[in-house]
Order: structure tokens, then C-alpha cells, then sequence
């Protein structure tokens, strides 16, 4: 599955809900599999009472994480050749996450084929919580 | 962070991907990803991340006999500063936020590999907030190669804390 120039166009864009009703269960599987174990994404006893924020919240890397994904399906399995983010809201359970990437430029270099894509994720509220650029190799 | 063994795994990978709720069978199904045009599992682009499992000295992982600053009795596994300003010492209220985080890919990451994890050097800068303080900016490098130096994926993370205010007396 991979994708071809000739396929897209500049202002093609894909907008995809990536989670639903973010749960604390899924925080936890993230933690256990990048090892990231800050109590402030499981802990709520000690986030609300030490850190003092309301209540744990997400990974910055599983919004990342999750982003990435509409991406991927897009482009093709090993295509992506850049995928960089800033984190600009926090994400607590029970969010509702809908991604939206869109082609920025299609280019040659080196006779090689490059989609350039801009890459939003926006919480229940509109907010964005991820705007980031990718890259990826077409055929 | 320097980490000299990162054995890229099938079941590591499949963990990762449920965790970001990607059922795309490239991350766990060797028969499927044998017919694509990668031949084989491959991680998913984030997937770099958790290297921190194989880093021994990962501070946001508990480790065995020593202090950990998330709650156990107390809220803070930590004892008190005597002091006595109510934060934990150390870690403290769980450092900083991450900012940025940018990925390079030179090529496919397949199940299967091992790499390592080399930092370069290490940014810092300031900013003021907007809610008075500083804002302490750090930005790490870490280039991920195989055992025989070939480089796979380069990262970029920046993080940010805000300056605990001191009181002026």
C-alpha cells in the first residue's frame, strides 16, 4: 500500500476522529509501552493533590502517537520521512480527538516524489491540542 | 540518556500500536507484512519513544527499593522537604511538560533490530511566561542507529518547566 504522485493533489485533506472518549485504561496501556510511568498520566491522587492539575492526562506522545495513525493510513507503511509536533493543550480522559492533515506541497528532489502535509488534532472543544508537519516518500 | 542495547521487538511493537489504538496489521502480523513492500513488522513512526524501557537509569520508571514521587500512603511517595514548602524534593511535581517532538526517518524501523541511543548535545534557553516566571526550555537530539552504525531514526524532543518563583525577601 503505497502511494503514487499522480494520487494527490495540494489541499487534499483527510479528517479522521482518532479517539473517542479518551479513557484512563488507554492512558495506562500507553504507559506500559513506552515505559513512561509519570504518575501525573496515572496517578490521580497524586496528580490533583501534588501537581495540582484536575485530574491525570494524556501523553503528549499518544496524541502524537494516535496523529500519526491518519498519517500512516494514508501514505503507506515505511513512507512517512519526517513527523514533528508541538503540543499546545492538554488532553484528559474523556476527550474526543479528531485529526486533520492536509497536503501542503508535492515535490521532486532528487527524482524522488515528497508530499508535504500540515497535521492538526483538535479536542471536543475545537482547541487544537497537536499542530505538526510530516513528509512522506510517494512512488 | 545513553542507551547501548534497544532490541526492537514483535511484541513490544504490538503493544505499542494497541496503545495508540493502530490495529494496522504492519505492527503485528508477520504473514501480512511479509507481501508488503516493507517484508516485514515495522514499528510504528512514535515508536522510539519507548527506548526508555531500556534505559536503566529512566526516572519516570519505579525502580526497585527507591524512592518513587507518585502516590502510595501519601500522595507523594517522596518525604517532605523539612523545610517544609510542601513539594517533594527532587522530581518534584513530576518535572517538566513536553513542547515539540520531531522525527526523522532514514529508513523503515523493523521488528527485529537493535539499536542505540545516542544523545547530542543537550539546548537550553528561556522564555518569560505569561503568567510570570520563566519558562526553562531543554532540547535532546538522540540519534537511533543500529549495532553497526547505520542511522534509522533521528529525534528531536523539547521540553519545558516553569521556574519554581522565588520569593524576594
Amino acid at each position: 500500500m503505497s502511494l503514487n504522485a499522480s494520487e494527490l493533489k495540494v489541499g487534499d485533506s483527510r479528517e479522521v476522529v482518532v479517539v473517542d472518549d479518551l479513557s484512563r485504561t488507554q492512558i495506562v496501556m500507553y504507559a506500559g509501552a513506552s515505559g513512561d510511568y509519570n504518575p501525573l498520566h496515572t496517578d490521580d491522587k497524586f496528580t490533583q493533590e501534588v501537581a495540582k492539575y484536575p485530574s491525570v492526562f494524556a501523553h503528549g506522545m499518544l496524541s502524537m502517537g494516535m496523529t500519526g495513525r491518519v498519517l500512516t493510513d494514508w501514505v503507506g507503511d515505511g513512507r512517512l520521512t519526517k513527523y514533528g509536533v508541538r503540543f499546545t493543550k492538554q488532553v484528559f480522559p474523556g476527550a474526543t480527538l479528531t485529526t486533520t492533515a492536509t497536503v501542503e506541497a508535492i515535490r521532486n528532489e532528487g527524482g524522488v516524489n515528497y508530499a508535504d502535509f500540515m497535521v492538526v488534532t483538535k479536542d471536543q472543544d475545537g482547541d487544537a491540542v497537536i499542530t505538526g508537519t510530516a513528509t512522506a516518500r510517494l512512488d | 540518556m545513553a542507551i547501548d542495547k534497544f532490541p526492537v521487538e514483535a511484541t513490544h511493537i504490538m503493544m505499542f500500536a494497541r496503545a495508540i489504538g493502530d490495529t494496522n496489521p504492519i505492527y503485528s502480523d508477520a504473514e501480512y507484512a511479509k507481501g508488503t513492500e516493507v517484508g516485514a513488522v515495522i514499528a510504528p513512526p512514535t515508536f522510539v519513544q519507548a527506548s526508555a524501557q531500556f534505559d536503566d537509569q529512566y526516572p519516570l520508571r519505579p525502580m526497585p527499593g527507591k524512592p518513587w514521587f507518585g502516590s502510595g500512603k501519601e500522595a507523594t511517595g517522596l518525604r517532605k522537604d523539612p523545610k517544609g514548602d510542601g513539594g517533594g524534593s527532587g522530581g518534584g511535581n513530576g518535572g517538566g511538560l513536553h513542547a515539540e517532538q520531531h522525527y526523522e526517518y532514514h529508513r523503515p524501523l523493523r521488528a527485529g533490530e537493535v539499536l542505540t541511543a545516542t544523545n547530542l548535545a543537550l539546548k537550553t534557553w528561556e522564555k518569560e511566561g505569561r503568567r510570570g516566571g520563566k519558562l526553562l526550555f531543554s532540547e535532546t537530539t538522540t540519534e537511533y542507529r543500529t549495532v553497526a552504525g547505520e542511522l534509522v531514526v533521528t529525534a528531536r524532543g523539547v521540553g519545558v518547566r516553569t521556574e519554581k518563583v522565588v520569593e524576594s525577601k
